[in-house]
């Protein structure tokens, strides 16, 4: 799924990340954690290329993205799911064509019927929203309509960045029970938090993994997660 | 042709409305107008030009065309002589080569090219008016030195006038203002998509955010590009009907053209040139998505 090896990236002249050596196995559950500032946002933009690593070699969904064109990036990312910290929907579309975003513009608008959407909002619990702008809904309602845009596509990979950030324990409980249900489809989940009581509560559902980013370097955690 | 055929196949999409494209594109209010107003102005312009330049094409042929193998000669004789001079030139053109029919003009059709300065009633008999004789050349055309040479030895009172002395710069002036009408048209084009590009820039400069956005979901360049050109494409498409109908219209409400040919009164189109403006439109809609395409493509690859 995803392959880092003696990959990194710097940036003006000063190391982010270093000597990433990382296997992803289809299927997986992973917690990536460390402090704010460590890395992870940008371990998870070199794996829906909005950054390319200085250094070393990075497959995604069996491709290396050294040489990769702009057309082909946008192939790639139809093929993974992002949840950004701070959602990135448009403003002035309603959630419905938010969410319905990634099938417009890959030209597959007609593959999810108007159930199989109704279905989809309703698991993220959105069914009465999706006539309204996103500014007009709450973080933890934004956040959720994230995930469902993330996954519209069926995609193979879903990335989330910081997801339960800003909202109550109760919001990040379902957010976490969402991405759960999700790995159980088999879809391979990368979720970057600094949120331990989230980690613990996912490793009682479901198997897991967490790494840990200290000094630029991606490492296992330690057994106490 | 592949130019072309891009152009059609992306017309087809933006006339049966691609609303997921377009609805990316947040709207931008007063500035769509401003397009569609400057679509307007400059149809309105570029079929004015085309009737300047059809116009003198036509003033041009005729003055090259009619007055080339005519010529005139004038015979100013006293009251006695008159009849003599006349027989004389008229023997002369008989044995002159290169000519295909020489006749006296009579006294109606004298009088009726006098009618503009002196009104109907002249009194052509009782004035000392020269008399005028219409020379039409043959293919090869008369050795006009030799015959002024031989009319004044043998008519001391004719003239030759052949007319190329008033023509010629008549006719290269209208040639020239009607490569001036053609000029006028490729810098109304060059204008409309000089403009469309500035808009479409600063409309994609506008929307940074909203282009992040998409790229992040898998949008491809030249569906983002699409957005802008569906937008800018009609907006060109509908200022440049209302610039040309609106031309076309004062046009026709011109005064018509008068017999005298007066110039600016046969400013118009004829006949089938009425459907030459409608080129105009297509046009303006072909320039529009080059322009927004282009410029679009081209910003995109700057935006990473």
């Amino acid at each position: 799924m995803l392959q880092l090896q003696d990959a990194g990236f710097s940036y003006g002249g000063r190391d982010i990340l270093t000597e990433v050596n990382l296997d992803v196995a289809p299927g997986s559950f992973y917690f990536l954690t460390g402090p704010s500032g460590s890395g992870k946002t940008t371990f998870l933009r070199l794996c829906y290329q909005a950054l390319m690593p200085t250094r070393g070699t990075l497959r995604i969904l069996d491709r290396d993205v050294r040489g990769l064109h702009r057309e082909d990036i946008a192939q790639i990312r139809r093929r993974i799911g992002v949840v950004h910290q701070d959602c990135k929907f448009i403003d002035h579309l309603t959630m419905m064509d938010n969410i319905r975003m990634p099938l417009q513009v890959s030209g597959r608008a007609g593959e999810l019927d108007d159930a199989n959407f109704q279905d989809l909002i309703s698991w993220v619990g959105l069914s009465s929203h999706m006539n309204a702008l996103p500014p007009e809904l709450s973080s933890g309602e934004r956040q959720r309509a994230a995930l469902a845009r993330a996954v519209v596509m069926s995609p193979d990979l879903i990335l989330a960045d910081e997801p339960t950030g800003n909202l109550d324990w109760e919001m990040a409980q379902k957010i976490l029970t969402l991405l759960v249900e999700l790995n159980k489809m088999g879809k391979t989940v990368i979720i970057a938090t600094h949120d331990l009581q989230l980690i613990r509560m996912a490793k009682a559902q479901v198997a897991t993994r967490v790494l840990r980013i200290a000094n630029y370097r991606v490492q296992q955690a330690g057994a106490d997660l | 042709m592949s130019g072309l055929s891009v152009f059609l196949g992306n017309m087809k999409v933006i006339l049966s409305g691609d609303k997921s494209a377009d609805k990316v594109v947040p709207p931008s209010g007063y500035t769509a107008n401003l397009t569609t107003f400057t679509a307007a102005s400059m149809a309105f312009l570029a079929v004015f030009a085309m009737a300047l330049s059809l116009a003198t094409g036509r003033l041009a042929d005729r003055w090259s065309g009619e007055l080339t193998r005519t010529t005139t000669i004038r015979i100013s004789a006293p009251e006695g002589q008159m009849q003599a001079q006349l027989a004389a030139v008229m023997n002369v053109l008989e044995t002159t080569s290169g000519i295909a029919t020489a006749r006296v003009m009579t006294d109606a059709e004298q009088r009726r090219l006098l009618e503009p300065w002196f009104g109907p009633d002249l009194p052509l008999e009782n004035l000392p008016i020269p008399r005028l004789v219409e020379v039409v050349e043959a293919d090869n055309g008369p050795d006009m030195e030799g015959l002024r040479l031989r009319l004044s030895a043998e008519a001391p009172g004719a003239i030759l006038d052949d007319h190329t002395r008033w023509r010629r710069p008549l006719v290269t002036a209208a040639n020239r203002l009607r490569s001036l009408g053609a000029v006028a048209i490729v810098l109304i084009t060059a204008s409309t998509a000089a403009m469309i590009t500035l808009s479409a820039q600063s409309a994609l400069a506008a929307n940074g955010q909203v282009i992040s956005v998409l790229r992040l979901v898998g949008a491809r360049d030249v569906y983002i590009a699409r957005a802008f050109v569906r937008r800018y494409t009609l907006r060109a498409l509908v200022g440049a009907f209302i610039g040309t109908g609106a031309s076309m219209l004062a046009i026709f409400f011109l005064p018509a053209a008068a017999e005298e040919g007066a110039f600016l009164t046969g400013l118009g189109f004829e006949g089938w040139h009425w459907l030459l403006p409608l080129i105009i439109p297509p046009l303006a809609a072909f320039v529009a998505f080059w322009a927004t395409r282009s410029a679009a493509l081209r910003a995109l690859k700057r935006i990473s």
